[in-house]
């Protein structure tokens, strides 16, 4: 065994560990911390098959942002979580249908990855040869040019992302005392200050 | 693959030495401490006064605007990186095509001006 299947299996314990733990643990916080641990260690996936730039968008986006939201939004329902615990039982066929249904998927997938014919060839096909070009710039010359269309379709989901979070959340309050920095900056002292010649004794 | 493995060598000693040294703290205050509970002691303490009600409090929801326009910004930033690094090897459409991805997303940027949503307030 190399130094490379060491890593492989500690890392991919580690994953299906994290994995097990977010769905069984019974604190929904830990549960996201369990799954950081399985971003985490799944990064390690990504660098031992030599994808370095998905290992740490991994960890950029998936550890570093969408982590925290799923901590926000579980802070922010705060739902009984015991009484949710309660109605599983109701929703478990579904659960396992769901369940089933990806386990085919992935099945097919890695099928068609073994057993298609001319395996090879198609696999050539999808990205240059790794040994000559490092995966991040093979990302970059497939991505802008190949998939323009899934490029720019993504562009336009984060844009309908962000306006539908605007809309959605956005609620100005009114009353409130805003800054306005250029009414500050045209802000004139000679009409906003009186000087008032008061006389000893009188008051104004 | 060894010489790629040997390249992340140090972030693996990095790792461990983390690790180990938690542990070892985890450890010591398990083992070492001197431990002697009491009712007062264990109790949750906030500001000298009785813990007023469960930690897991409602959070403003625009914290996860913040959050959620953060996360937008941050996958525009990776989608330029490829980008930067394969640049001088990329074709005009590549390049456009990066462009108008870029005019999109300030349209967005734009819009959540216009409308505030980057103001606390």
């Amino acid at each position: 065994m190399t130094v490379a299947d060491v890593a492989f299996y500690c890392f991919s314990t580690v994953t299906v560990a994290a994995g097990l733990m977010m769905t069984v643990s019974r604190n929904p916080v830990h549960s996201v911390l369990w799954l950081i641990l399985a971003f985490l260690s799944s990064a390690g996936l990504f660098v031992l098959l030599g994808a370095e730039f998905v290992a740490m968008l991994l960890i950029i986006v998936y550890v570093g942002a969408v982590a925290v939201l799923f901590l926000f939004v579980v802070m922010m329902l705060d739902i009984d979580f015991a009484e949710l615990k309660g109605e599983m039982a109701k929703y478990m066929p579904l659960a396992l249908l769901v369940g089933v249904v990806i386990l085919i998927q992935i099945g097919l997938g890695i099928g068609a990855w073994v057993e298609a014919d001319g395996k090879m060839g198609l696999r050539a096909a999808v990205a240059p040869d790794a040994a000559q070009v490092e995966n991040t710039r093979a990302l970059g010359l497939l991505i802008y040019d190949k998939y323009i269309y899934l490029f720019q379709a993504s562009g336009l989901i984060l844009l309908v992302a962000m306006i539908g979070a605007i809309v959605l959340t956005l609620r100005h309050r009114s009353g409130l005392k805003r800054q306005d920095i250029l009414q500050q900056m045209y802000r004139d002292p000679a009409k906003a200050m009186e000087l008032v010649d008061v006389k000893p004794g009188q008051g104004l | 693959m060894d010489l790629m493995l040997r390249e992340y060598l140090p972030v693996v000693i990095l790792l461990a030495l983390a690790i180990g040294l938690g542990l070892v703290l985890i450890l010591a205050a398990a083992v070492l401490a001197v431990r002697n509970p009491d009712p007062e002691k264990v109790s949750a303490y906030e500001c000298g006064f009785n813990a007023f009600d469960d930690a897991r409090m409602k959070f403003d929801v625009r914290f996860y605007l913040v959050s959620i326009l953060f996360i937008i910004f941050d996958l525009e930033v990776a989608f330029l990186f490829p980008w930067a690094v394969a640049f001088g090897e990329i074709s005009m459409v590549g390049f456009w095509s990066m462009m108008v991805f870029l005019g999109v997303l300030t349209i967005g940027f734009a819009y959540e001006w216009k409308k505030g949503a980057l103001e606390w307030a």
